[in-house]
């Protein structure tokens, strides 16, 4: 009965009694016919060497829509790469994908606690998806610490892979874990399927010459083997990654590529698991060519467009902080464009640098988060009253002060508007998803070099972090850069002379003969520039500094209302709520419910048109992840009666709890 | 823009039409009648002249010269000033600061600018006070100045701008005095010259807030024996008889008198520009004993900062043949729907 091959003997054993353990808990097929689906199975794998496959397998393939997984693991472990790998080549499959990266601000936490958590969180779908998820399909947890703090995510009856080598008596009983959870039912409301994950990875690199110690950093690949087997995934694309990325490395590649067969054959031979997932390419795709992007690479990409569509220099002033250093990283790389890219001694010299590259005539932009935002307001204010095209970008987190470095919020937007000394109004955008950071960046540096105005991009560490599918746009069909260079004659020049279209002051720079003049923090004349105390002055400079930015709405498109446009309720958002509030308002429209939804771009100004849009709704619904800030603004401004509904956990919202919120919302309580 | 080179100014031609506020006998009347020589004689276009402050009465600079200006916010000029010299290599880039300015507040970028070492040259203002606010203590004010906010004597040892500067790795380092324009103009000369971050610290006196600071080194009468004019090459000599100077005896400096106790012109040290612990032994002398060493401490080779990023941008132009966005968008796993 038992006849396996030789070698294989010790697997079959072991298999036979994990097999046994299925079959007394699920009892679905009989032993024997499940054995002769493992030999055949086993045969055909032993002989592979290639790209892993799983023909032959009799176990059955579930089609369903979506899928959302977790990849748990310590920080360190390699599981955000696992993730990323998985979400790229299904991307490339051609599901939707949405991903949410979740870990510590540590580089390595303590091995094996529940403060060094390394989570990475992503959803396939079949048709198009808004979120990463709510609850978890599929956990995959590499010790139990990260059993523990994951334990509230996964959903009754999910898959539970739990790398049974960590899940020592010891350990469990230290994290107030049962003895062995993994086996005494303690989890009988998920499917566990314990799978020596460590113990796989060591047997696969053996051969390679790893000790059992060293074959640890490895297993992230066995992981992802196990789960790509579980998801029916072609897996090509991870073998040349691997080759590409260890180049100079070749025992790595090889490594790895065991790691993961092992991991991938595994699923395979032993049948651990009920059933295996397909989720289809989604069909009604726009036609075009797609790539997997981040928002921080959009945000990079979209600022380089700009570069080049505009034949401007561009110049970054950087400084490294969670979670903007990815911008700095990615701009540096491309020095072939005409950029200059510092790393500067802090964030006011970074910014500093900035603005003055664009006195000297090129664009200048800067990226940090909410406590370098802080830092940088003195000097954003002077760009303000010099009139200079800059670009900031907060790639926001959560505050105040340090904060949660790599947890996502979005509770800068009062800092932004209001945070510098005097009336100083700037342009605020915010982007929604990771690809349309790409645009939302070509636009805020088209309107800083049209209007001579700072513009602020809001993006989050959701955003920044997470990846989908993106659409490349064609940027030669992007709106082309107005630049007011000085059309004065030479020699009398009045760098305060307004554009009549925009109210934004022409552009000399050094270098132009006949433009000479000074510029600098003192308030001045409104024509000449010259420093001016003058009362009568100072009043005209700041109503013509609010109306430049107010005159900027003329960029701003009708405003759009998704969902059912006639409801009653409104739920508005603006930045990263985008997907859950969008989930949300189609879930309860389709459920039989009515109501309406609109997403914010531009923050400062806002759509001429919002204040009579939000005055046809009975109720507006503001959802954010800071206290109400954006509610906070649109009452002042419109003196209506807005509803906020704020979360601040560092987590973005999840559609149930929005869903029930708005429905509470309707039926007139809290 | 002509390539010829460009007409001959004078003076004249680098003055606004904003007449300067400084007080009655502020020195900075000097100091900006030097600084406005040197520009005319620059071989540089007058719009590619930049001069960049922070804030401070010195700072106030830019508006009453005609070049291109950036009033800037406290101590942070050096940073705008790094920008537009990377965005523009053709400018010629000059900070105007002063104590409280570059080594207060801005002692950050201070030190970061000098390290950095592209080619900009700073004029720092330094009357040992804080002018503009009134008078308070500043970093290089004595120890026991009796201020405003300190009423009962500032309790901190002053700051060393120079050797603070030579410590941040100064590839030029000067010291002039605002009673002395032949002496300035020919320093401001030399640091405009030389490719890389050039200091030059400038004595400067504030009539209001505190008055002869330095007049115990640079008045008629004690300039002489009070300090020295350096020349790289020559021996460092001072005196109103030209017969004292410099001597190193172990790891120390002293003054000696050429004639007494055997001394010799030979014994003299003779100034090594180039030396970064000459330069350095001489921006640390304690005074009043010594005299203050005047005109240019070191000067060492340099590359300056923006042409290592040129370097690299001419590179990788070079091998990735110049740039594509929609190249750079397509590049990596892409797929057609």
């Amino acid at each position: 009965m038992l006849d396996c091959g030789g070698g294989a003997l010790k697997g079959c054993v072991i298999d036979y009694f994990l097999l046994k353990y299925w079959y007394d808990r699920h009892k679905f097929a009989t032993l024997q016919s499940y054995f002769i689906g493992v030999h055949s199975i086993m045969d055909e794998n032993l002989n592979n060497s290639g790209s892993a496959s799983s023909s032959g397998s009799q176990i059955p393939s579930k089609e369903i829509p979506t899928i959302t997984i977790r990849f748990a693991g310590d920080s360190g472990d390699g599981m955000q790469l696992a993730g990323d790998r998985f979400a790229n080549l299904s991307a490339v499959f051609g599901n939707d994908v949405l991903t949410f990266s979740d870990f510590p601000a540590e580089i390595r936490a303590p091995a094996g606690t529940v403060a060094g958590v390394s989570g990475y969180q992503l959803r396939l779908g079949e048709s198009e998806i808004h979120t990463p998820g709510d609850q978890v399909d599929v956990l995959v947890v590499m010790n139990p610490a990260c059993l523990k703090a994951n334990l509230d995510k996964i959903r009754a009856g999910g898959l539970l892979i739990a790398n049974s080598d960590a899940f020592t008596e010891k350990v469990c009983l230290k994290l107030g874990l049962s003895e062995s959870p993994l086996t005494d039912g303690s989890l009988d409301r998920f499917q566990v399927v314990p799978v020596s994950i460590d113990d796989l990875t060591a047997r696969a690199v053996e051969e390679l010459g790893f000790t059992k110690g060293q074959s640890l950093k490895f297993r992230n690949f066995c992981a992802l083997g196990l789960i790509c087997w579980l998801l029916s995934r072609p897996t090509d694309t991870v073998f040349s990654w691997i080759e590409k990325k260890f180049a100079k490395k070749p025992e790595i590649i090889d490594a790895n590529k065991k790691a993961f067969q092992a991991g991938f054959n595994y699923g395979d031979i032993t049948d651990s698991f009920v059933e295996t997932f397909a989720v289809k390419p989604v069909e009604k795709r726009e036609k075009g060519t797609y790539r997997y992007i981040n928002g921080s690479k959009a945000l990079a990409y979209g600022l380089l467009a700009a570069c080049e569509k505009s034949n401007l220099r561009l110049f970054m002033g950087g400084y490294p902080i969670t979670p903007a250093s990815d911008i700095l990283h990615e701009l540096s790389h491309h020095r072939n464009f005409p950029i200059s890219v510092l790393q500067a001694e802090d964030e006011i010299a970074a910014i500093g640098a900035a603005i003055g590259a664009s006195y000297a005539g090129s664009l200048g932009v800067t990226a940090t988060s909410g406590p370098g935002l802080a830092l940088k307001q003195e000097a954003l204010n002077l760009a303000v009253i010099t009139e200079l095209p800059l670009v900031v970008i907060n790639v926001q987190r959560g505050g105040p002060s340090t904060g949660l470095p790599t947890k996502t919020e979005q509770s800068d937007l009062l800092q932004t508007m209001y945070g510098r000394n005097g009336d100083s109004p700037v342009v605020v955008l915010a982007a929604r998803s990771a690809g349309e950071c790409f645009e939302v960046a070509y636009e805020a540096c088209r309107i800083a070099v049209k209007y001579m105005t700072p513009v602020v991009v809001l993006s989050d560490g959701s955003i920044a972090n997470g990846s989908e599918p993106w659409k490349i746009p064609d940027v030669s069909s992007y709106e082309d850069f107005d630049i007011p260079l000085p059309t004065q004659a030479r020699g009398e020049f009045l760098p305060y002379k307004r554009r009549e279209a925009t109210g934004a002051r022409e552009w000399a720079s050094p270098g132009m003969e006949g433009f000479q003049h000074r510029i600098g923090g003192l308030e001045k004349d409104d024509l000449t520039g010259e420093v001016s105390y003058d009362p009568a002055n100072h009043q005209k400079m700041t109503d013509q500094r609010h109306k430049k930015i107010e005159t900027v709405s003329q960029e701003i498109s009708k405003t759009e209302i998704y969902g059912n446009e006639k409801a009653d309720i409104l739920v508005l958002g603006w930045g990263s709520t985008y997907g859950a509030i969008k989930e949300s308002v189609d879930g309860l429209n389709r459920d039989g419910h009515s109501v309406a939804g609109c997403h914010l771009r531009f923050i400062n100004p806002l759509p001429a048109d919002l204040s009579s849009v939000l005055s046809n709704y009975k109720k507006v619904l503001v959802p954010e992840n800071n206290c109400g800030q954006l509610a906070m603004i649109l009452r002042s401004k419109f003196g209506l009666h807005i509803e906020s509904f704020s979360k601040v956990q560092g987590l973005p919202f999840q559609v149930e709890e929005l869903k029930n919120k708005i429905r509470s919302k309707m039926e007139g309580k809290s | 823009m002509s390539e010829v080179s460009p007409k001959k100014r004078s003076r004249k031609d680098m003055i606004s039409n904003s007449d300067p506020r400084w007080c009655p006998g502020c020195g900075d009347y000097s100091v900006f009648k030097s600084f406005t020589n040197t520009l005319a004689s620059l071989e540089k276009k007058h719009e590619d002249i930049l001069i960049i402050s922070g804030i401070g009465c010195s700072s106030r600079l830019p508006y009453y010269a005609s070049t291109y200006g950036f009033h800037t916010v406290h101590g942070r000029a050096p940073s705008f000033a790094v920008g537009a010299k990377m965005s523009n290599p053709e400018l010629s880039v000059w900070v105007v600061t002063g104590d409280g300015d570059a080594l207060s507040i801005g002692g950050n970028h201070f030190m970061h600018l000098v390290r950095r070492n592209a080619d900009i040259n700073v004029l720092l203002f330094n009357n040992n006070i804080y002018g503009l606010t009134k008078g308070q203590a500043s970093p290089t004010s004595a120890k026991g100045t009796v201020t405003k906010s300190s009423p009962y004597g500032s309790l901190e040892a002053p700051v060393n701008p120079l050797a603070l500067a030579h410590a941040a790795g100064a590839t030029f380092t000067s010291r002039v005095t605002d009673t002395n324009g032949k002496l300035m103009k020919a320093v401001f000369d030399e640091a405009a010259a030389h490719k890389g971050t050039s200091i030059i610290e400038i004595l400067v006196n504030c009539p209001i807030f505190h008055d002869g600071v330095h007049h115990w080194m640079n008045q008629r009468g004690v300039k002489d024996e009070k300090s020295s004019i350096l020349e790289h090459g020559k021996p460092i000599i001072f005196g109103a008889e030209k017969k004292k100077g410099l001597r190193l005896n172990g790891f120390k400096i002293e003054e000696v008198v050429i004639g007494e106790n055997g001394v010799t012109e030979d014994d003299i040290i003779v100034h090594d520009e180039t030396s970064a612990e000459l330069s350095s032994m001489l921006a640390n002398l304690k005074h009043p004993e010594f005299p203050v060493p005047l005109g240019v401490l070191r000067r060492t080779e340099s590359i300056p900062y923006e042409q290592y990023a040129m370097d690299i941008e001419k590179d990788q132009v070079k091998k990735k043949g110049g740039h594509s966005i929609s190249d750079l968008l397509t590049s990596g796993d892409t797929w057609q729907i």
